[in-house]
Order: structure tokens, then sequence, then C-alpha cells
């Protein structure tokens, strides 16, 4: 909340020019972007590197080399994480504060780096050095706590790690050199390597074990768009990001729509704490993706892709970039793709800039055309008209790499694994309280006891199934069966023991809701606010029986009015620790003495009367001398 | 829509009410030509609809939706004025009381302020609730003829549409996100901006609350004999159907 009355006639908040940038800079950094208003994100991450922030000047310039006005650029400056109006340190460390994370000692890692470099968390040295802040999960739980410094990760930190690695920064070493003194001599895929494990603890059938080379994309070259939807649909594969939508009915009506282009992207924006899926594909399995966006393309009748990369994920983008690059070489993307004339397709990837709700499929779309990340009315659909208008496939990673897979192997193939409406399988990231975290690739219909006895956490007392957009469940359901019928979920299974606070949990949710909603809609801006200041008076313990309506009253609003999904789930927490854990609330939870609430607090409201009027109370004040 | 084509007509039902529309006609649209009032707070005619305030959510084949973007479809069956929808409204309507600094006693735009014509509608008459989040956001009087009280501010945008698609400026922006985002000007403050007391942007009809003001004509109609006091917000869209 803007707190602390600034100056008068709305001059808004101190400057943040550094020092001047030399004319010409800015101007070129928007023409390697043709000028192009739709690639403004990538314009300003580039200047946010560069100069550490995005000075009211800077945006003047951007603004004038783009054709736009300087508060659409601003716009889309002040809704990203990781873009800054203020200057950052030349080294931005970022710890992860996801529940996990906290429960792995994160707080202690903090302090080690407020020490070592004379930072307290949330601020920027003065010389400029070093900004220490906390940042959503980074996709990094079977590895907390972690951190991301710049576009480097650490993870596994430790209080004597990180006073390693804050040493060597303070002493001048780059982020790098704390991965590996020989850094500069890894192969891009080393270097993700040296930062991050995969912990594949189990591999199945379908995206983890042995995968041909591009035999997917050979296929369906010899296919008609008609038989590869029939292939899909035939399949039953659905949307691997959570929502379960029909892949090849998406593919179908995109197709169907007569436009002058089309366009594929790949949604690699996982984001829900507790997922991390889709770092190990992007790591162990980009070919198999890039060939199952290339299927689509064929199908839907693209020529362009984007692979939009969350902006956490920095730390893979060279590599990435380097598949792209050897998949153009061998002729698998750019003109005539293996010599079909008629086919040709390429991808180019757009880094994400820290907002969760871009994974929504229309506020990856805006994101994409460089705008603030802001899900768009539907209808009309993104199939119909999506990325700059056009009819746009929007897939997860795992959905992508499972059509190539189909395509290779046959629909009947993935069809007879699973269950009946939810097939093939599915890659589960576990996390938090047990002994191998990590991901499995299971077949769909795995009860959840099942799942914890491979992970090594038959202990739980509760789990949560879906990241917090999705459901927490106790003991009593563990018999309950992850299939797109019973326990959906986009992948994320965080595994809570007994010794955890339920409370906590739900709070900490809510604060990440509450920092993530985009602020479009009223119900999600507002409503999730409230729903977190409720979660606080049980916490401390000043809650009354009637909060336990309001708060199912007040999530009600929330689900049936808002404007996309995130507003839609985000009360998931607290409805689902109400049902599954109602004593946490009832025993919180007192009928006040008097009939007054107990939040109201006298001293507290009568606090800055007593300031203005430079004396104290006559009648709440003991002591009152004038 | 128009053209040289026929256009389709086709007809659906608010509140039981026989509602004529065309194809690609919004529900809000079709209700507003025949006469039915649905509340809204960030659709304002002639401007873009932005579906954010989420006033005017209906249920439409029984699925809750915003009648402002939502498409009419033939033979739908749409609920309007009900007491669920009533309620879901005034929370709303009560989430932005509490998001922002309303003060109606102290308040010029009083009397014909959208905002609290749209509580007395849903009946918020009842203490509130929720929290008060009180926000503490600077004042910009800096321009000669217009002052901006964001503490007032419902971020219906509605303002920033006017300016960008009827003046053809791009005065006012959204910045922020969550929780922070709300309406600014393009420049340091409003007198670093193009704007002229003679925009639409600026004119009463736009800014729903007292945010956007004319300095020297706040009180030119007295309270009593303003917008409001003459009737229920929505009774002209209403009276069509007399």
């Amino acid at each position: 909340m803007d707190n602390g009355y600034t100056a008068a006639n709305g001059k808004r908040g101190p400057s943040c020019d550094v020092s001047p940038v030399p004319d010409g800079e800015i101007e070129d950094i928007c023409s390697t972007y043709g000028n192009d208003k739709h690639r403004m994100l990538d314009i300003l991450r580039e200047v946010q590197d560069r100069y550490r922030c995005i000075a009211p000047a800077t945006m003047d310039r951007i603004a004038a080399a783009t054709d736009l006005t300087r508060i659409e650029v601003e716009g889309v400056a002040s809704f990203y994480s990781f873009l800054s109006l203020t200057p950052k340190g030349r080294v931005t460390i970022r710890l992860c504060d996801d529940i996990v994370d906290r429960y792995a000692g994160v707080a202690d890692v903090v302090s080690v780096f407020e020490e070592v470099l004379g930072v307290s968390l949330g601020e920027t040295t003065a010389d400029g050095a070093f900004s220490l802040e906390y940042t959503p999960c980074i996709g990094m739980c079977d590895q907390a706590p972690a951190a991301m410094v710049n576009d480097v990760v650490l993870t596994k930190l430790t209080p004597e790690s990180a006073r390693q690695a804050a040493e060597a920064l303070k002493a001048g070493q780059t982020p790098e050199m704390i991965v590996s003194n020989r850094f500069d001599e890894l192969s891009p895929r080393e270097r993700v390597l040296a930062m991050v494990d995969n912990n594949t603890r189990h591999a199945g059938e379908v995206l983890l074990g042995p995968v041909p080379e591009e035999a997917g994309l050979t296929n369906a070259l010899k296919m008609t768009p008609a038989q590869i939807f029939t292939t899909i649909e035939d399949s039953g594969l659905r949307g691997c990001g959570g929502a379960g939508f029909t892949t090849g009915r998406k593919w179908r009506f995109a197709a169907s729509e007569r436009a002058e282009k089309h366009f594929v992207i790949c949604n690699a924006d996982e984001g829900e704490p507790g997922t991390f899926k889709d770092r190990v594909l992007l790591t162990e399995r980009p070919h198999l993706l890039i060939e199952g966006m290339t299927i689509a393309a064929r199908a839907a009748g693209a020529r362009e892709g984007i692979l939009y990369l969350r902006g956490e994920y920095a730390y893979m983008r060279a590599y990435l970039e380097q598949v792209l690059e050897e998949r153009r070489r061998r002729n698998l993307l750019g003109e005539a793709i293996l010599g079909q004339k008629n086919f040709s397709f390429d991808i180019r990837i757009q880094m994400g800039a820290g907002a969760y709700v871009c994974g929504e499929e229309g506020a990856l779309i805006s994101s994409c055309e460089g705008l603030p990340g802001e899900p768009k009315t539907r209808p009309p659909f993104p199939v119909n008209r999506g990325y700059l208008g056009y009819p746009t496939v929007v897939n997860n990673v795992e959905t992508f790499c499972h059509a190539a897979r189909i395509l290779d192997r046959g629909a009947a193939w993935f069809n007879a694994m699973g269950m009946e409406g939810s097939h093939g399988t599915k890659l589960f990231s576990v996390c938090g309280d047990c002994l191998n975290p990590g991901i499995y690739e299971l077949p769909y219909g795995h009860t959840v006891r099942e799942l914890l006895a491979m992970v090594g956490g038959l202990e739980a007392a509760a789990v949560q199934i879906g990241g917090p957009s999705g459901v927490m469940i106790g003991r009593d359901s563990f018999h309950r069966r992850l299939t797109f019928d019973d326990l959906a979920t986009g992948g994320a299974i965080i595994v809570f023991s007994g010794e955890r606070n339920i409370l906590e949990i739900v709070d900490y949710y809510m604060s990440f809701f509450v920092h993530e909603s985009c602020g479009y809609c009223t119900p999600c801006r507002v409503g999730n606010v409230f729903l977190q200041k409720a979660i606080g008076k049980f916490r401390s313990g000043h809650a009354n029986p009637e909060d336990i309506e309001y708060l199912k009253d007040l999530s009600a609003t929330i689900i049936e009015t808002s404007r996309c999904g995130l507003g839609m789930t985000s009360p998931n927490p607290i409805l689902s620790t109400l049902l599954n854990f109602p004593l946490v609330y009832s025993a919180t939870s007192r009928p006040s003495k008097d009939g007054i609430r107990d939040t109201f607090d006298i001293q507290s409201a009568i606090d800055s009367a007593r300031k203005i009027a430079k004396r104290r109370s006559y009648i709440f004040d003991k002591d009152f001398t004038q | 829509m128009s053209g040289t084509k026929r256009e389709t007509g086709f007809t659906f039902t608010i509140d039981g009410v026989e509602v004529k529309a065309t194809a690609g006609m919004t529900i809000m649209e079709a209700a507003d030509e025949a006469g039915v009032y649905i509340p809204r707070l960030c659709d304002h005619e002639g401007l873009r609809h932005q579906g954010s305030c989420r006033v005017c959510t209906v249920k439409a084949g029984g699925r809750s939706v915003a009648a402002c973007t939502q498409p009419a479809a033939p033979g739908q069956s749409v609920e309007n004025e009900t007491p669920h929808l009533t309620k879901m409204r005034r929370d709303l309507v009560e989430m932005l009381f509490h998001e922002g600094n309303h003060l109606c006693p102290i308040c010029e735009a009083s009397g014909n302020c959208e905002l609290q014509a749209m509580a007395y509608r849903l009946d918020m008459t009842e203490a509130t609730r929720f929290p008060y989040l009180e926000p503490c956001r600077s004042l910009d009087a800096s321009h000669p003829d217009i002052a901006l009280d964001t503490n007032r501010c419902i971020s219906c945008g509605r303002c920033i549409r006017a300016s960008q698609d009827v003046d053809g400026k791009g005065v006012f922006g959204y910045v922020g996100r969550g929780i922070h985002r709300r309406v600014a000007v393009n420049g340091e403050n409003l007198a670093d901006t193009d704007a002229e007391a003679t925009d639409h942007a600026i004119s009463r009809e736009v800014c729903p609350v007292g945010c956007i003001i004319r300095k020297r004509v706040g009180f030119a109609v007295p309270i009593g004999e303003r917008e409001f006091d003459h009737g229920l917000i929505g009774h002209e869209i209403e009276e069509k159907r007399k």
C-alpha cells in the first residue's frame, strides 16, 4: 500500500537517474528490436540489465523511439518485478522466499548476505554494488533454499555456502565464478547443469525415458494437418499446465480459423509455487519440446513461434538459443524444413521478467506483445484471435513434448496409459518434507499415498496438490487419485509434515497471490488483500467464529466475479484448508468477550489523533497529563 | 456489424424480459437498447469495453460473466438483478470503497458520484465488513484548471480510454501491479501533460467519482439538485422501457 504522504503536486517518488545515459545508447537498444513496441519487454530488460534502472528520462526516449507515450512505457516497466524504476545494485541477489525455502532455512541465509554485504533485505548498498531482495518461487523447491544472483542460480544454500558466495561477490568476483572458477570454459549445457540439479527420480515411458530423435516430426511431415489433429485427439492428450483443455481440439480450432498468419507459443512460464517440471524438460528434452512446437506449427499452419521463458529461468537461455541454432543448422527449423518446400517455421525466445500471472494464456500473449502481463478479454479466445490478433496455439512445455511422442508412437500407445479421461503420463515435481524431492514421471491415476511412498513422504500430515491454486489435503484424503477428475494438478506436489503450521502456509500463499495479482479486476486486486488480512487475524488470535463464514463468503465473491484463473483459484488455499483442516480455524477463533471486534485496538486507533493534538487522551490514557 | 449484409437479429431474455440483439452485440449493449439496466462502473457510453470493475457480472447460461464484454447469444437466459448477483455486486462496490478513501460528506462529487449512487442502488446500507486500506496517495494540483485526487480513484480507466480514443492524447495510463496498480499521468504531474479542461477525459461524465476535479466549478450545482438526487443510477436507461 502507499503509505506516507508524498510531496504535493503529484511528483512521483525520487528520481532514479543514476547518471544520464549517453546520447544514442537507448536509441541503439530500441533499434536492435526494430523500434517495435511489441518488443517492449526485450527493450526494457536490456535497459535494466545495462543501466540497472529504467529512469523517467529513459522512458521518454524509449517512448519516442517506439512511438508510444511515456505512460505506456511506464505501465510495462512498473508491472514486472525484475524491472525497476529505482536503481538496483550491479549485482542483485534475489532469494526465493517460497514456503519450502522458508522451511529449508532461507532466513539464516538472508542474515549472512545482510551481514557480509552490509545491506538490508529490500535495499541497495550506497555504492550501488548490491541489492538484496526476496522473490517468489524460482522453480528450485527441490534444492531449496535457492537464489538468483543476477541471472545465475545458486541452490542448496547454507549459511556457510552463502557466506562463501557473499564474500566472493564482495571481493569483486562475478556471480558466475561462484558457480565454477572455470565457468567460461563450460558449454551452455554444462553451465546449466553446474547451477541446477535435475533430480529426476523416476523416468517414465513417454518423456524422460529414452526418446528417439525427431521420430515424431518425421511422421508428422508425412501426414495432413487433419491426420495430426485426429492423432492428438485420439491419444486423449490434455494440456499439462493445469487447465487440461484437449490439445487436439485446440490445434484444430486454431487451424480452422482463416487468417493471414498463425502462431505457436510455448508457455515456459511455470510460476506456480512448487512447480519445476518444465525446468527439467527444458534442460533434458529441449529438442523434443521444439519438435512438438514444430509439429503444432505444421498442423496449425504457423510460420512463427515463441518460446516464452520465465525470467527466473534466464540461466538456461543461452543453452536454449544454442538448441534453436543447432536445429536451424540441421534444417529442423527455418525455411523448407527437412526439404518440405511449403513448410517453414522458426522460433524466438521471449524472456519474462518476474510475473506469475503471465502463465495465464492471455497474459502470456499480452507479455509477448510488449504489454503489461494482463489477461485478455475472452472471447475472443487465443485460437481465434491471439498474438497480435492472429490465431494462436498456446501450450505448456510438457504438452508439446507429449505431442511429439504421440506422433512417434501413435495415439493408441499413449491412450493406453493412465485412466479414462486422464491418459498418458504426467510429470510431478515433488518437494517439501520428503526424502527424495524431485521429478517423477508417472501414468495418471496413482493415489497420493502411492506417490508419497515413492518420494519418502509417508509421514506427511498435509499435501498441497497443484500448488497454491490447487488444494491442500490431509491424511484422510491420501487415497485420492492424481487425475483430471479427482485431484487435477499442473504437477506441483508439496509435502508438509505435522510440524508445519497450516495457517502460516495459507498466509504465505495468500501473500503470493496478493503480490502476483495483475490488479486489472476489482475482486482479485482487492479481495485477496482482504483474505490475507483475515488470515492474519486467525494467526494472531483475534479471529471470531463469524470470521470463518466471512472467509467463505468473500472467497465465493472473488471466485465468481474474477476475470481470469488467478482470481478464480486464489481463495483455494483457504477454502481447501477450511474443508480439510477445519480444526485449525476453530481452534484459533473464539467469540469476542463484549461484542467488540478483538482487532479493534483503541490505543492504535487514537494514536494519530494524539500526535496531531500533541497531548494524551483524558479518557484512554491512565496517566493523562496536559 | 453494420454494412450491406443483412444483420442477423435474435432475441434472448434478461430476468425474463425479452431483449433483441444482433450478432456481435454484448449483453449490456443489447440490454441498454431494450431499457434493461445492468449496473456498471468501468463501462461508459462511447468508450471501449474493459470488463475490469466486474460490477456488471451477470449469469448467462449458468456462468458468471461480465455483461459489458460478453457477446449476447440467441435464446440465452440471463440473470441480472437477482438477490445473489446484487450481493456480489455490493461486495465489489464495498471493495472499491475500502480500497480508496471515499468520504462522501467532504467530496465535491457527492450526488454526482456513480460509486455513491451504485451503493444506494445496491442497498449498501449496513456497516461493511471489510477492512479499510486507507491509502495515502499524493494530490496533483499542478494544472491550472484540473486537480487529481487519486485517493478517490476506483481504477475504472474511463479517463484513460477517453483520452486515448476520443481526445487522441494519452494523458492517463495504468502503472503498477496488483493492489499497487493505479491510474497515473503521462509525465511528472498533470501540468507536465497536454491535458486541458475541455478534454472529454476531464469532463464530469467520464470520471465516475471525485478523482478528476475541474477547478472552480465544484459546487456550481448545489447538493440536492445533482444528477442522482433526481433518481437512482440507471433510471434513464430503465425509462426507455416505460
